[in-house]
């Protein structure tokens, strides 16, 4: 009979200490070798993860109250300024937001501010106000650290990308992009998700993942808050239900103060900006075969395109369609030519995150979560386009 | 024996055919992957050499006899490996191979016998953890 379990059998697995935990890679061989129903009966949880570049990634900040009070209407950070258009001591500082006073080659922004708390450094805060009579205050300026203020909550309106476009640099100059360094004449590829083990791509079409999903997040526990920003569900998608290129994402949200340096990294990105590295891990419940089957999914069954970023429009041509078992190999074939690929997310850090994950489910204290509402499918994007008469 | 490094000549040497010498006398096979000469006329010269191993010693001896610096590649190029999160960015611009990822286990390794000190990668570092100095 073909097996089903639900959330509450496989948590009481968990609770006893009896999950069988494996992760998105370990699971493709398991299924190849005993099937999908055998090894849905085995299986209780599988564990995914990312670590990638982030750049939709900020932390809300309360600071607490000074005395006189304040109510702080520009807000900075060691120099990087954050958004304090809500309440008098809360403020919103976004990962790319770079500080103004560096030099160049110096260059510094939220991401690094964030790390910096997190590694439980001095940050600077600077506030200006303009003195109400409740909050008399008009300027304050004193260091912080993370422990003494009130909240820090990390959350990214759009991280954990499902799939993403491969990018190739096709002009004469060399390209400084968010995808890294593109050399001339299509001379490299870089892509940035875990492939096989990546969240979204072991659950195409989001029966286990939306708002509500507890998820591993910088090192702490985290949660999915819903869809993200630009989610684009109604992405083409290849039989297996696996889209063909940047479809669905995800908003994030977890408490700073309990995340590691170890899984949160600013990053610089030449002559682009500032970034942030964000680990997350998405545990996913073997609730039937069909759920095995999603989760078998390997690199060799997950395509993107190839796009040329030497084009520089808001649609740039596909050059190709290239599996991520041909990424990961270190070079991909167009047209007969071989150019060297490389990845810019961690695949080490992806496998520690699904590891560390799974010792969490393991130890019996992390329980799976179902969504109170699930990822929508069938979202598609609109674009900003200019409008006659204005 | 084969190895890379970066020879370093005053001013009063650049007159002289060192790699010439090199060749001929200590049956050098040179190969320059980089070589600049200051306004000062003092020259840097980035080769990779192959010879036997006394000759090797002979001509690095001769090379020091006319006030050359010799510095082996791995004091010019370093990767801050222990902060290292090996997402692989300074590999896409690293067409010597010198920079790649275990494929295994998606370690960085940097095997600096294969760098050409070309410097790409030093902006390529999200991180911002390679130091190059062409010195």
């Amino acid at each position: 009979m073909a097996i089903r379990k639900s959330y509450e059998e496989i948590n009481a697995k968990i609770r006893a200490g009896q999950a069988v935990v494996v992760t998105a890679e370990e699971i493709i061989p398991m299924v190849a070798e005993q099937g999908a129903e055998k090894v849905a009966q085995t299986v209780d949880v599988v564990t995914t993860a990312t670590f990638g570049p982030m750049c939709s990634s900020g932390v809300f900040l309360n600071f607490g109250h000074s005395d006189p009070p304040i109510r702080m209407k520009k807000v900075w950070l060691n120099g990087v300024s954050a958004y304090a258009g809500l309440a008098a001591v809360d403020a919103y500082l976004g990962a790319t937001e770079e500080a103004e006073d560096r030099e160049p080659g110096q260059t510094y922004g939220g991401a690094h501010v964030i790390q910096e708390l997190l590694e439980g450094r001095s940050v600077h805060l600077e506030a200006v106000g303009s003195g109400t009579d409740c909050y008399p205050l008009r300027e304050w300026e004193s260091d912080i650290t993370l422990a003494e203020i009130n909240e820090a909550i990390l959350f990214n309106p759009r991280n954990a990308y499902q799939n993403y476009a491969a990018a190739v640099n096709s002009s004469a100059e060399t390209l400084y992009t968010y995808m890294g360094v593109l050399l001339p004449n299509l001379a490299n590829v870089t892509y940035s998700t875990s492939g096989a083990l990546s969240p979204l791509l072991n659950d195409p079409e989001y029966r286990t993942i939306g708002l509500g999903t507890r998820i591993f997040l910088g090192g702490a526990v985290g949660y999915v808050a819903g869809h993200g920003t630009q989610h684009n569900s109604a992405r083409e998608r290849l039989p297996n239900g696996v889209p063909l290129g940047g479809a669905a994402t995800l908003s994030v949200t977890g408490n700073l103060k309990e995340m590691s340096p170890d899984y949160i990294q600013a990053a610089v990105y030449e002559k682009y900006g500032v970034s942030l590295f964000v680990g997350i891990g998405v545990p996913m419940p073997v609730l039937d075969a069909d759920m095995v089957r999603c989760l078998a999914v390997s690199d060799a069954d997950i395509y993107t395109g190839l796009v040329d970023y030497g084009v520089p429009r808001r649609a740039r041509p596909v050059l190709a369609k290239v599996s991520y078992a041909e990424l990961k190999s270190g070079q991909i074939n167009l047209n007969g030519r071989r150019i060297p690929t490389a990845p810019l997310s961690s695949m080490r850090k992806a496998r520690q995150i699904a590891a560390r994950l799974g010792e969490w489910v393991r130890s019996g204290q992390f329980l799976l979560q179902e969504p109170a509402e699930r990822l929508p499918l069938g979202k598609s994007l609109t674009s900003l386009n200019v409008k006659e008469g204005c | 024996m084969r190895c890379r490094f970066t020879i370093k000549f005053p001013p009063e040497s650049s007159k002289i055919p060192l790699t010439y010498h090199l060749i001929k006398d200590y049956d050098f096979m040179v190969n320059i992957l980089r070589a600049t000469i200051s306004g000062e006329q003092e020259g840097r010269l980035l080769m990779e050499v192959e010879a036997e191993p006394d000759k090797l010693e002979q001509g690095l001896a001769f090379l020091k006899s006319h006030n050359v610096t010799i510095i082996p590649l791995n004091q010019q190029i370093t990767v801050e490996q222990d902060r290292c999160i090996h997402c692989g960015a300074c590999t896409a611009v690293c067409l010597s191979g010198a920079l790649s990822l275990d494929r295994d286990n998606w370690q960085l390794v940097f095997d600096s016998e294969k760098c050409v000190m070309c410097g790409l990668c030093v902006p390529a570092c999200p991180l911002r953890l390679i130091r190059a100095e062409f010195k």
